[in-house]
């Protein structure tokens, strides 16, 4: 691309903010009622988190949501309107790999114990990403129909798995990387849209990479991982 | 002084057979003031001097609700009189969009399908081409652009064999919001093209110092591309009141006083505004009927506009 200085990121937006809205609600139309399936995982994994059991199992939800986001939604439906939700698609099918390797390898999806706050704001965004998220679309003036449920939409699984490995030991938080990529991503998006609820990844984003970077100065637990905490 | 648009006999009519074809009312089209045309600089052939773009607006997706008012949208494009339908495979799912809606509503005699080659190799460019021609339904483009210059040196003599051999009608290069004017102006120059597509509007005229003289020299047709800045233009100025005198030109709204500017410039073959409301796509095709501004006008017009 040359003169790639003279672009500005709503050069990129190829679609209209309604095209975008009722892409979630055609979506949620063509798999209902999976977003049961999907809003009972997701308050499974909530409670799993909260009472640090299970890291296995959370670590294949986890796993089994990114991988459906990646292929229902980028690849089957987002792609009709983005030439870049391919590669999306990409990314997420990576990054539900990396879940499903730190879930099957010898200690599992190990919990960490963090200081209060780092704990709290990693059950605060995953509680965000379970219960908040699918009423954003109501809370801004748009229908039932369009929201946006963890397992099911991108943003919503990419804030709870955020506060998910907020909660893991410091050297499995790396796998933070995509979730917070795809944050800015989609804050960009709704920024050059101009939606007003630009302000829920865009938080996200911040809050996520603040609390991880303050985990990681903190040394916390970094090397003092032990065996058999994948409980 | 304000002038009145000049159209061709051909035109009147093939845009009273449409607006037949399409469903307006004859005692509507008996009323209405003859459709402003530009001849084609290489062919002579007379266009209206409004066309329809499908950046943005024509991605639409599956959506069928949205397929479907895409579609209500050619169709009161066609039955205003227009005739040339602009998109690119850069624009998702737009070519899937204009297909469905070439196929409901009957592909029209008068369609100038305008298309574009926007890939990196110039191996895989007849490829390309040949998908959007089928995502179209149409026996071959009108028109066929190498897309913001890439690859053109590749792309470019492709389209010229095509020419050549009867694939395509007339061949062209675009950009946008004024990049690489020097490398367009130096394909004008030196190849045998029949269109450039670039940005022109009220506010955004780099094209009126070295573009449009080089392609009034050369027998190029210009296409505007960009003619509200994605609508941006519109909610810019939407603000203020529309300036009294543009009654003098026909105005009653910002979106005909900002098209009317870029239409009434002598140089302009066709502007290309895109949109998804059927009452929009009316008032633009409108705007090339009635009085156009004249040049004072035209100055006065971007005065007022800067001045905001």
């Amino acid at each position: 691309m040359s003169e790639w200085w003279t672009y500005r990121p709503s050069d990129f937006l190829m679609f209209a903010p309604r095209t975008y809205n009722r892409l979630f609600e055609l979506y949620n139309t063509e798999i209902w009622p999976l977003q049961i399936v999907a809003i009972a995982a997701g308050f499974a994994v909530l409670w799993l988190v909260w009472r640090g059991l299970h890291g296995r199992i959370v670590a294949a939800v986890l796993a089994a949501a990114w991988v459906f986001v990646a292929w229902a939604y980028h690849w089957e439906r987002y792609a009709t309107i983005s030439t870049a939700a391919p590669y999306y698609a990409v990314g997420f099918a990576a990054q539900a790999l990396l879940l499903a390797w730190c879930g099957i390898r010898r200690d599992g999806f190990p919990f960490d114990v963090p200081p209060a706050p780092i704990r709290w704001i990693g059950l605060v965004l995953l509680a965000a990403g379970v219960a908040l998220y699918p009423l954003l679309a109501p809370l801004f003036g748009r229908p039932w129909t369009q929201a946006e449920i963890f397992g099911i939409a991108p943003d919503a699984t990419a804030t709870a798995t955020i506060g998910a490995l907020l909660l893991t030991k410091s050297r499995i938080a790396s796998l933070l990387a995509l979730p917070l990529l795809w944050c800015a991503i989609s804050a960009l998006t709704l920024w050059t849209m101009e939606a007003p609820d630009v302000a829920a990844p865009a938080s996200v984003l911040v809050l996520g990479a603040a609390t991880a970077i303050w985990k990681w100065r903190q040394g916390v637990t970094i090397g003092r991982a032990t065996a058999g905490e994948g409980r | 002084m304000p002038r009145t648009p000049n159209p061709d006999r051909r035109t009147v009519l093939a845009g009273l057979a449409a607006g037949a074809a399409f469903g307006l009312p004859s005692i509507g089209h008996a009323q209405l003031d003859p459709l402003t045309t530009r001849k084609i600089p290489s062919s002579g052939e007379t266009i209206p001097a409004v066309g329809l773009g499908t950046w943005i607006t024509f991605n639409v997706g599956n959506d069928p609700v949205a397929r479907d008012a895409s579609a209500e949208v050619m169709r009161a494009f066609f039955a205003a009189g227009g005739r040339m339908i602009d998109s690119s495979p850069m624009y998702g799912s737009s070519q899937d969009v204009i297909g469905y809606g070439l196929r409901k509503l009957g592909r029209p005699d008068s369609l100038l399908a305008a298309d574009k080659v926007w890939i990196s190799s110039g191996a895989r460019g007849p490829a390309q081409i040949e998908a959007s021609r089928q995502r179209w339904g149409v026996p071959r483009f009108d028109l066929l652009q190498v897309h913001n210059l890439l690859s053109w040196e590749e792309h470019l003599p492709t389209l010229l064999r095509m020419k050549a051999d009867g694939h395509v009608r007339y061949v062209g290069i675009t950009t946008s919001e004024g990049r690489r004017h020097r490398e367009v102006e130096r394909i004008m120059a030196s190849q045998q093209i029949d269109f450039v597509q670039a940005t022109y509007n009220v506010l955004d005229r780099e094209t009126e110092t070295r573009i449009f003289p080089l392609a009034r020299e050369r027998g190029i047709g210009v296409i505007v591309n960009r003619p509200f800045r994605e609508g941006a233009l519109i909610r810019q100025v939407a603000r203020h009141p529309l300036p009294a005198w543009a009654a003098e030109i026909g105005c009653t709204s910002w979106a005909q006083f900002l098209l009317k500017f870029i239409v009434a410039h002598p140089d302009v073959t066709c502007a290309i505004p895109a949109t998804s409301n059927v009452a929009h796509v009316r008032e633009n095709v409108g705007v090339a009927r009635g009085i156009l501004p004249d040049t004072a006008m035209r100055r006065r017009m971007a005065e007022y506009v800067e001045a905001l």
